[in-house]
């Protein structure tokens, strides 16, 4: 075969391979998204965390602006630590508060942020207040809180 | 004690294990060989390219077919057992993952060990039975140089590009089935995989592992071939033993590869 002919061809070959690593990078993976801005970190405690998980979302109002780098346990406080990147250009106050929420019933866990009224805004390495956070909703303790005071309520003389 | 024929099995084992050592260590530095040689081929492009022609564009029909045909299967079988629990729209997550992550760079290699490992075997097989190999270095022509680096580099080079090329058609192959025909929620379907794959630690991780997978086959395929006997069972046996023994070497690498990436997740 002709060398232009072979040439013609590896190059469709290799732009199609390339287009291929391209198409899983923006529309498969979260490369468009997220990943490649630069990040501040922000560290929370929670007393129980459900099923958070590494790279989980954080969302205030919905938007994600960071992900879930690390979670370890407090030894000295027996909290957990959740140490999350928030994307630089969004600033959160220093009285923001932190939740982790469910999305959905049964969906993925991710951190809820809500923002405060304080001027002083929260900088790479800060903490959010422990009383500002708000552990998972464990979907086992609520039932059986439910069926406890149900039980209580049928008990109960009227 | 023993009888004669007990001594002679016990002989034979002990001479399997010392030739396929032996073979080994040619291997080893058939590799290092190949890789020191590839000065020349880097210098002609065009060797390269020519090589690429073969085991990549001819390679690239049977990738894209089983891709895509993988992706389908996989959105039948993924939404049958999701919709067990409810949870139809991480079609996208389940199908991209897992191609993205295990069935792209292993199903494509396996695919190219068959169909271009082989080829380069029974080439460079039959290169040596006729003696073509002696005759190039009559001619002071190096053939690691001029024809098994190329092809070496052609096979690196193709292998990670196939395996992108399997898992982007797998995806859609997945979308044809779960959005297109099915009717899984288009948004969400592509929102929550996005958001479950990881551009470094699955992507990333995948080019990785299909790289390791084609150095691995080419290497056997190619040594293989300049190791086979010049008779004519000698290269169809050694064509044999390319894709078994790529194939076994593909499923073993990638055990201990995943062991090693996603450990913590």
């Amino acid at each position: 075969m002709e060398r232009s002919t072979i040439d013609l061809w590896v190059g469709l070959f290799v732009v199609a391979g390339l287009g291929a690593l391209t198409i899983l990078a923006l529309k498969v993976g979260n490369m468009g998204s997220l990943t490649g801005n630069e990040t501040y970190s922000i560290s929370a405690q929670f007393t129980d965390i459900g099923g958070l998980k590494p790279r989980a979302a954080v969302k205030s109002a919905g938007v994600v602006v960071g992900r879930v780098a690390d979670i370890s346990f407090d030894g000295d406080k027996f909290v957990a630590k959740v140490t999350m990147n928030v994307e630089k250009r969004y600033k959160f106050p220093k009285d923001s508060s932190a939740a982790i929420r469910t999305a959905g019933l049964l969906g993925e866990q991710y951190v809820g942020l809500e923002a405060g009224g304080e001027e002083a805004m929260l900088l790479s390495g800060d903490g959010i207040k422990p009383s500002l956070t708000q552990s998972a909703v464990v979907l086992e303790k609520l039932i059986s809180q439910f069926m406890y005071n149900k039980a209580a309520e049928g008990g109960s003389p009227k | 004690m023993f009888n004669r024929g007990a001594i002679i099995n016990f002989r034979g084992v002990g001479h399997h294990t010392v030739d396929n050592v032996l073979r080994l260590g040619f291997a080893t530095r058939f590799l290092v060989l190949t890789i020191l040689h590839s000065g020349t081929c880097f210098r002609r492009m065009h060797l390269i390219t020519r090589e690429l022609y073969y085991t990549g564009v001819l390679s690239m029909i049977i990738i894209v077919v089983s891709g895509l045909f993988v992706g389908m299967v996989m959105g039948f079988q993924g939404y049958q057992t999701l919709k067990t629990y409810g949870s139809e729209s991480a079609l996208g997550v389940l199908v991209a993952l897992s191609l993205v992550r295990e069935l792209g760079p292993v199903v494509s290699a396996l695919l190219f060990a068959s169909r271009a490992g082989s080829a380069m075997t029974a080439e460079i097989g039959l290169m040596k039975t006729t003696e073509q190999l002696s005759a190039m270095e009559m001619m002071a022509v190096d053939p690691i140089a001029r024809v098994v680096a190329p092809r070496f580099w052609a096979g690196v080079i193709s292998m990670p590009l196939l395996a992108a090329i399997f898992s982007a058609m797998g995806v859609y192959g997945g979308y044809l089935i779960g959005v297109v025909f099915i009717g899984v929620d288009e948004g969400s379907f592509w929102a929550q995989m996005q958001s479950a794959v990881d551009f470094r630690e699955d992507i990333v991780n995948g080019v990785i592992k299909s790289v390791v997978f084609g150095i691995a086959v080419t290497w056997i395929a190619l040594f293989e071939g300049y190791d086979a006997p010049p008779t004519a069972e000698g290269v169809s046996g050694a064509t044999t033993r390319t894709v078994v023994t790529s194939s076994l070497v593909i499923l073993g690498l990638d055990f201990i590869l995943t062991a090693f990436m996603f450990r913590g997740i």
